[in-house]
């Protein structure tokens, strides 16, 4: 396939598997798996520094180069809009300007939904700031036109709730959002394995963003490989445009005609 | 006698000092770390300048492994 790139706020990705980085068990895991997926945008977590009880704690920056990835700084764990703008600040001062991000703002500790009201008044601060947001959000096709009219640069809803694996539950709504807003729409939580990364792709998704999927595999460098091929195969299919589905068919595969005779 | 709270943890240094020695102190030197003090952003440009005041709080972060 030529020339089919992702275009995430004017800039061209070939990968449309986006990957997180946490949940593995080591940094080299993490970096074989990140390697293996294909990506070339990859979520970080903000968190406290030691300060100075870990002089020669390894840093994540050291082993997925700013050079080599895009890194998309997020707003996990964040439960206010006030954090989350506060949390991407630092992000962009901790990467020299950078200002693509991922907003997340959850509602509830338990089943990390996103509380899409403190999101969109986030999403205004972080755009009136020259951010480039992209956001995690419900499925709720209203809300994910909102935010698209509040300037994000895409629209990541869940297909079923964070570190879940349950897959899509509501491709309808998935559907409802992909015919309603205009900037990418990228799956962002609740893929478990390869065949959900493959149907949000059919779905037109414009690509898939995961973590728990690959870290919690029981291999995740393997899974990784299959997230890649997966997230392709599913692109080419929605290109390729599907037959249509029917209850039956009078059409058999072989041709009807030349059938030996009754002897 | 200034008392300065970093992540959260009250810490006594016995005279006043800027960012950047406070960052030597913590052996982030040099570290990719970005630092909120009062709720905003202090640039690393400015971390020579800025002194530390009494009562100040500080957030310290670096990049970490996360979805």
């Amino acid at each position: 396939m030529k020339n089919d790139n992702l275009i995430i706020a004017g800039k061209s990705y070939s990968s449309r598997l986006l990957v997180g980085t946490g949940k593995y068990k080591d940094f080299a895991e993490t970096q074989a798996a990140v390697e293996t997926s294909g990506a070339e945008i990859i979520t970080i977590a903000i968190r406290r520094s030691n300060i100075g009880q870990n002089p020669y704690e390894p840093n994540l920056l050291d082993i997925l180069p700013p050079s080599k990835y895009t890194l998309l700084p997020n707003t996990a764990g964040c439960y206010s809009a006030e954090d989350a703008v506060r949390t991407l600040r630092l992000a962009r001062e901790l990467l020299d300007g950078h200002s693509l991000v991922k907003l997340e703002v959850l509602g509830d500790a338990q089943s990390l939904y996103p509380n899409v009201v403190e999101t969109l008044a986030a999403a205004k601060t972080l755009v009136a700031e020259g951010f480039q947001v992209m956001v995690y959000t419900s499925d709720d096709p209203i809300i994910a036109r909102q935010l698209e009219d509040i300037g994000c640069v895409a629209i990541m809803p869940l297909a079923s709730l964070i570190g879940t694996g349950m897959g899509i539950l509501n491709p309808w709504n998935l559907q409802l959002i992909l015919e309603r807003v205009q900037v990418p729409v990228l799956v962002d939580a609740g893929v478990g394995t390869a065949s959900d990364a493959a149907i949000a792709m059919e779905l037109g998704c414009h690509g898939v963003l995961m973590n728990t999927a690959i870290a919690a595999a029981r291999n995740p460098v393997l899974m990784a490989s299959a997230m890649n091929q997966a997230v392709q195969a599913g692109r080419a299919a929605f290109l390729a445009g599907r037959m249509p589905k029917k209850l039956y068919s009078a059409s058999p595969s072989s041709p009807t005609t030349g059938m030996i005779a009754k002897h | 006698m200034i008392s300065i709270f970093i992540n959260g943890m009250a810490r006594d240094f016995e005279q006043p000092l800027s960012v950047n020695e406070l960052v030597q102190k913590m052996s982030l030197g040099g570290k990719r770390i970005a630092l909120e003090r009062n709720g905003e952003i202090v640039p690393r440009s400015q971390f020579a300048q800025q002194l530390l005041l009494d009562g100040d709080k500080l957030e310290i972060v670096v990049a970490v492994g996360g979805g």
